[in-house]
């Protein structure tokens, strides 16, 4: 997954893709399903358009019930089952293992930032290759310098 | 007589010590180990029940918990819970949850809080819905805990919301987070407090710890981050006061780790010496958590048994401050441990 994502990094072909695919509405709609069919069958996705699977393990926090981004709460049994739906692993234990397979446990650390409710049912593969993804999170976890919770608002006018 | 205009000087009066507000966290500051205890507020139109449980526990307590509709039960709100404690000159922890705000009503809870003299502030995510009287409620959390976190140091410290409008004047609360350093993944609970510490807070409370050599290794790694310096960690406990409390906190009552050792010794004595057996350990727990490095506290929660907290404290080695002492309401202790 980590490799498959390298491949899908932000560049000016599609940055130019984005753009095209927004110019109409159908074109956006169109690609918009075939990412949520795409994505649902590999992560559950529940299409809030921010996506932070590449900095989650792949794990997708939006199908926590408390659809918590920056960890796992407090319930979880001893035997890894999620509190509110026992039949199933907690996802943020799925995110913690696997990341750390990978190397990238320190993912888990950065402060995930609050979402934007508007964005739901967006492609965020769009969003993410026209860079509107990128203050999801902070770079790291955030206990050597204080990080803003809201590098865009907190410079708008009072 | 409630007194809401000016609460901390009233508080200071009936107790002729320093102002309520500041004093869970100069306590913390002081470096005395520190002790707080936690309240339900009652289901029903009652303020009395407030009065009657905090009551007791003013020469004990630095502070007193008020829970936020705990296990997601309706109850008085823990905002209206803090006045009343306030009013009798304790200094109230208000505990707050995501779980059935949205980010408006959170800063505006938030504000209020600040606005009517209210010092400490617990942010936690909350229980679902899903395990209390109205399992049938649409689940919130539009802001987790290291969210709601973070937007309160935000409106503190930059005076700003989450919009980016500015607060004036800002408020002015302690901060703080809970930690259940015994649910999995065990080896991620210490860096999820450093993202709690990270986005704002200044104290952490602990789920019951029952299981004091798990809690050492929670606290090694935690001393690993160097976060014992930035946050004060106060460790939870609690009495266990029947057969069926144990049944429900192993079972019922998620995030709860109650080790065998533990359980088997109090079902080892007869039924009605049960009680007597959970608030020896509860007291035992504390000595020992107290020989820890990097633990400033215990948070006692024994719901529904609050009258027995003075007599826990004073087992684990703990005595009250003189009510004229400067150290008053510290749980402050006469011996060295």
């Amino acid at each position: 997954m980590y490799r498959l994502h390298r491949l899908l990094q932000p560049n000016a072909g599609y940055r130019r893709l984005a753009t095209w695919l927004e110019a109409r509405r159908w074109r956006n709609r169109l690609f918009t399903i075939v990412e949520e069919h795409v994505k649902d069958d590999m992560f559950g996705c529940r299409m809030c358009g921010q996506c932070v699977l590449p900095v989650t393990g792949y794990a997708c926090p939006m199908t926590c019930p408390k659809q918590l981004r920056n960890g796992p709460c407090g319930g979880v049994g001893q035997d890894g089952s999620c509190e509110v739906y026992p039949a199933t692993r907690c996802v943020w234990l799925v995110a913690y293992e696997r990341a750390e397979n990978a190397g990238n446990g320190r993912d888990l650390l950065r402060l995930q930032r609050p979402i934007d409710h508007r964005r739901w049912g967006q492609s965020s593969w769009i969003n993410y290759w026209q860079g509107r993804d990128e203050s999801l999170c902070t770079e790291d976890d955030g206990l050597a310098r204080t990080a803003s919770i809201s590098p865009a608002g907190l410079q708008r006018p009072g | 007589m409630i007194q809401l205009d000016n609460p901390g000087p009233a508080g200071a009066a009936l107790r002729g010590t320093k102002p309520v507000p500041g004093r869970f966290q100069s306590a913390l500051a002081s470096g005395a180990f520190t002790v707080t205890a936690e309240v339900g507020p009652p289901r029903g139109a009652d303020a009395e029940v407030i009065r009657r449980k905090v009551q007791p526990l003013r020469d004990w307590v630095a502070a007193v918990n008020v829970t936020d509709n705990q296990s997601a039960v309706v109850r008085l709100a823990s905002w209206a819970g803090s006045l009343l404690t306030l009013a009798i000159g304790v200094a109230p922890i208000m505990q707050l949850t995501c779980r059935d705000r949205n980010r408006i009503a959170l800063q505006s809870e938030l504000l209020s809080a600040a606005a009517m003299g209210i010092p400490n502030i617990l942010i936690m995510t909350g229980d679902h819905p899903r395990f209390g009287d109205h399992a049938d409620a649409k689940p919130v959390f539009d802001l987790d805990s290291v969210q709601l976190l973070w937007a309160a140091r935000t409106m503190r410290d930059d005076g700003r919301l989450l919009s980016g409008r500015v607060l004036d004047p800002p408020p002015t609360w302690f901060l703080g987070a809970v930690e259940n350093p015994f649910a999995p993944p065990v080896n991620f609970r210490a860096a999820r407090l450093g993202k709690k510490v990270a986005a704002g807070a200044q104290f952490v409370q602990t789920q019951y710890v029952f299981d004091v050599p798990a809690f050492e290794r929670f606290m090694a790694q935690a001393r690993d981050l160097g976060l014992p310096g930035r946050c004060h960690i106060l460790a939870g406990v609690g009495p266990i006061m029947s057969a069926r409390a144990l049944s429900h906190l192993q079972h019922a009552v998620p995030g709860v780790h109650v080790p065998d050792e533990v359980a088997r010794r109090l079902l080892s004595v007869p039924a009605e010496r049960t009680a007597d057996a959970g608030v020896a350990l509860c007291a035992e727990t504390i000595a020992r958590l107290r020989q820890l490095p990097g633990v400033a506290g215990v948070h006692v929660m024994a719901v529904g048994n609050e009258q027995r907290i003075p007599e826990i404290l004073q087992l684990a080695g703990l005595s009250p401050a003189p009510p004229d002492s400067p150290c008053a309401g510290l749980g402050g202790s006469s011996d060295t441990p």
